[in-house]
């Protein structure tokens, strides 16, 4: 059976998707490190698959690697794999290791307007992870800790420097690190709605890339939607299974 | 010219010759990729890559000359500057680039960090001594635009001549009577610079030689509609920023050939880009030498650039300036009202310019509009949203972009315009 393969190359972390008659057939990640095309290598040891589709930021770089492979960007493929496992879907946020994205869905997955945060970290899941340090902290537990607090001071910085000199401060105010942590969370949350805002926020919404695996964002974010939002069970597998589909249905 | 009389000739300048050199040598590698890489490119292209190749090189040498047989030169940074009055002084206008990073330090100590990349980089190519066309000047003409320039300006009139023009911030009949002034007092700086009186027969002559630039520049981008494209969006650019300093007669007849060659592949449906390739429009803040960076990349995403709602393209070509009045007071009433005409964001309310993008988009046949903003350009910022709501309402999809001169951005801007070009195809 033929099979179409959606390769996912993030910041943080490569992700594969092969579907096979239909349905995915397997999926595997890898981190990117400094050396993408040798974790590439590692994930190819038996063998490129035939039909590739690379999306994400290091797809130009994977497009010299294997000439026969074709390329997308991750927000149309974010869109493809979400809208297909949520077609009643009508909005995308995906935040990432750098980047956070907001798409307004059109039926079929189709990408309207959408908007990028510019070069800097603010509000990605890089913001978390660097400030998930300044606790000690992996991003998971981060995110648990965040959880626990009841009151959370309002962070005003969105600059991942200046928010650790804020955090840094209530520290030494006597602020629970559980507090900062919401407060921090809080941020983020409150930076994406404005984003959200911007493409025409309508319900439902579909939450992708790894920081949907934080539960205080989730949490967060449904407070502020008035609504749950749609979680696939692997959110960071979205844009490497949108691009496998995309060559799936420009194939046939 | 050889290598060692054009260095003797920089020298003479009082460029800072390393510095200089690296700058030539980044220029020279940025071509090569943006430009010489271009597949299918036209002949007439050649003439480009001659003018961009002999930038700091003959162009310069005949500037000296020209100064050397008593001429006077005269930089602008701005399409309000009537090169019709320059020209009739017996003056040479060269517009100035400023459109790459350098001196971008010195520049900090004169302007403040949060001020556009263009107003840094002429500040910057001064005070690191690398740009010829600036040191060839006898004098600069600035203007009362943005507040940015406006208040460069005062620090930049410090190291070279200046004479500021003041642009009004509105087209009421006391704006008209206030710009009408302001034509004169430029006309009488320049008399004072050349020595020379400007009559009615020298307007005259200059407006000839300044419209039939216009209307070559018009010719060429109205064979844009044509599809496909039968020309880069990045060598159109290049047509325009040339047209800021080469010779505008040698100009005007190698870009009426160049349209000659269009039209010859036009009859043949031949063109630079496959027919269906997304075709874009480019809105906002001017792109002079070498900003080719988001030509390039949008122009490597899968979509052809079509033509450019800017200073470096149509704000500077749509009006030609009527050359019926037979005395001086009528042809300078007739100048006044063309540069009155300019859609420039700097001017409040400044409605004419949705209508101009909207109608360049319908007549183009453009799949998109991309608005392009000068980080740290308050006018333009401002009308990115209008243009937005108006593109919105026109039903034409819409893309806006702030950036710099900056390369850290690049990776993120190409997955921007693709995901834009996506969904267009
Ligand atoms: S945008 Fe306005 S201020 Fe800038 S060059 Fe054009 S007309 Fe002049
Ligand atoms: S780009 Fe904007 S801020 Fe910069 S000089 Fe032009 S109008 Fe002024």
């Amino acid at each position: 059976m033929t099979e179409y393969a959606g390769l996912d190359i993030g910041s943080r972390s490569i992700k594969l998707v092969v579907r096979r008659g239909g349905a995915v057939a397997s999926s595997r990640r890898l981190p990117t490190t400094f050396d993408p095309l040798g974790q590439l290598e590692k994930l190819f040891a038996h063998g490129v698959p035939e039909r590739l589709a690379v999306t994400g930021y290091g797809r130009e770089l994977a497009r010299e690697r294997y000439p026969q492979a074709r390329a997308l960007t991750e927000i149309k493929a974010h869109a493809l794999g979400a809208g297909s496992l949520f077609p009643q879907a009508a909005t995308l946020l995906d935040i990432g290791g750098q980047d956070t994205k907001a798409v307004a869905l059109l039926p079929g997955g189709k990408v309207g307007r959408f908007e990028m945060n510019d070069r800097c970290a603010a509000g990605t899941g890089k913001f978390l992870e660097y400030t998930a340090t300044v606790f000690g902290l992996s991003v998971a537990d981060f995110g648990r800790l965040a959880l626990t607090g009841n009151d959370a001071p309002l962070i005003s910085s969105m600059c991942t420097v200046f928010a650790e000199t804020e955090a840094t401060t209530l520290m030494a105010r006597g602020v629970s690190p559980a507090n900062i942590a919401l407060g921090l969370h809080r941020a983020v949350v409150a930076r994406t709605m404005a984003m959200l805002g911007r493409v025409g926020l309508t319900a439902p919404l579909v939450f992708v890339g790894g920081v949907a695996r934080n539960p205080c964002i989730v949490r967060l974010l449904a407070d502020a939607l008035g609504q749950e939002p749609l979680l696939p069970a692997e959110p960071d597998l979205t844009g490497a299974l949108g691009a496998a589909l995309w060559l799936e249905t420009t194939a046939a | 010219m050889s290598d060692a009389a054009h260095t003797a000739m920089w020298e003479r300048l009082d460029l800072d010759i390393e510095a200089h050199d690296a700058l030539l040598a980044v220029l020279g590698k940025f071509y090569g990729d943006i430009y010489l890489a271009q597949e299918g490119r036209l002949k007439g292209a050649e003439y480009l890559d001659f003018v961009l190749s002999e930038v700091h090189g003959l162009r310069i040498k005949e500037l000296q000359d020209a100064k050397a047989a008593g001429k006077k030169i005269v930089g602008t940074f701005c399409v309000f500057v009537p090169e019709e009055l320059t020209l009739a002084a017996g003056a040479v206008q060269v517009g100035l680039c400023a459109g790459a990073k350098a001196g971008t330090e010195l520049a900090e100590t004169l302007v403040p960090r949060n001020t556009c990349d263009l107003i840094k980089s002429f500040i910057g190519f001064k005070l690191a001594r690398i740009c010829p066309y600036t040191e060839s000047c006898d004098l600069i003409v600035g203007e009362t635009t943005c507040d940015g320039k406006k208040k460069a300006y005062e620090a930049f009139g410090e190291h070279v001549p200046m004479h500021v023009m003041e642009v009004p911030q509105c087209k009421a009949p006391c704006d008209r009577t206030l710009f009408r002034a302001e034509l004169v007092r430029y006309k009488e700086a320049l008399e004072q610079l050349t020595g020379q009186t400007i009559t009615a027969e020298a307007l005259a002559e200059a407006t000839k030689v300044v419209n039939a630039k216009r209307r070559a520049l018009q010719r060429l981008a109205a064979l844009r509609a044509a599809e496909p494209a039968p020309i880069s969006g990045r060598d159109a650019l290049l047509v325009n920023q040339i047209s800021f300093y080469d010779d505008p007669v040698r100009f005007t007849a190698k870009i009426n050939e160049l349209c000659d060659e269009i039209e010859a592949r036009i009859t043949k449906g031949q063109g630079v880009a496959p027919a269906k390739t997304p075709r874009l429009l480019l809105a906002g803040c001017p792109m002079a030498v070498p900003n080719w960076k988001l030509p390039y990349l949008i122009e490597s995403s899968g979509a052809v650039i079509v033509g450019e709602e800017s200073c470096i393209g149509a704000r500077n070509t749509r009006d030609c300036t009527d050359e019926t009045p037979g005395n001086l007071d009528a042809m300078l009433d007739a100048l006044c009202d063309r540069y009155m005409k300019i859609d420039c964001a700097c001017f409040t309310p400044n409605t004419e310019r949705l209508d101009n993008i909207a109608a360049m988009a319908r007549d183009l046949k453009a799949d998109g509009v991309i608005h392009y903003g000068l980080l740290f350009c308050q006018p333009y910022a401002h009308e990115a949203m209008k243009v937005g709501k108006a593109m919105d309402a026109a039903g034409i999809p819409y893309l806006s972009i702030e950036t710099d001169y900056g390369m850290e951005d690049a990776g993120q801007l190409k997955t921007r315009v693709e995901a834009f070009v996506e969904t267009l195809a």
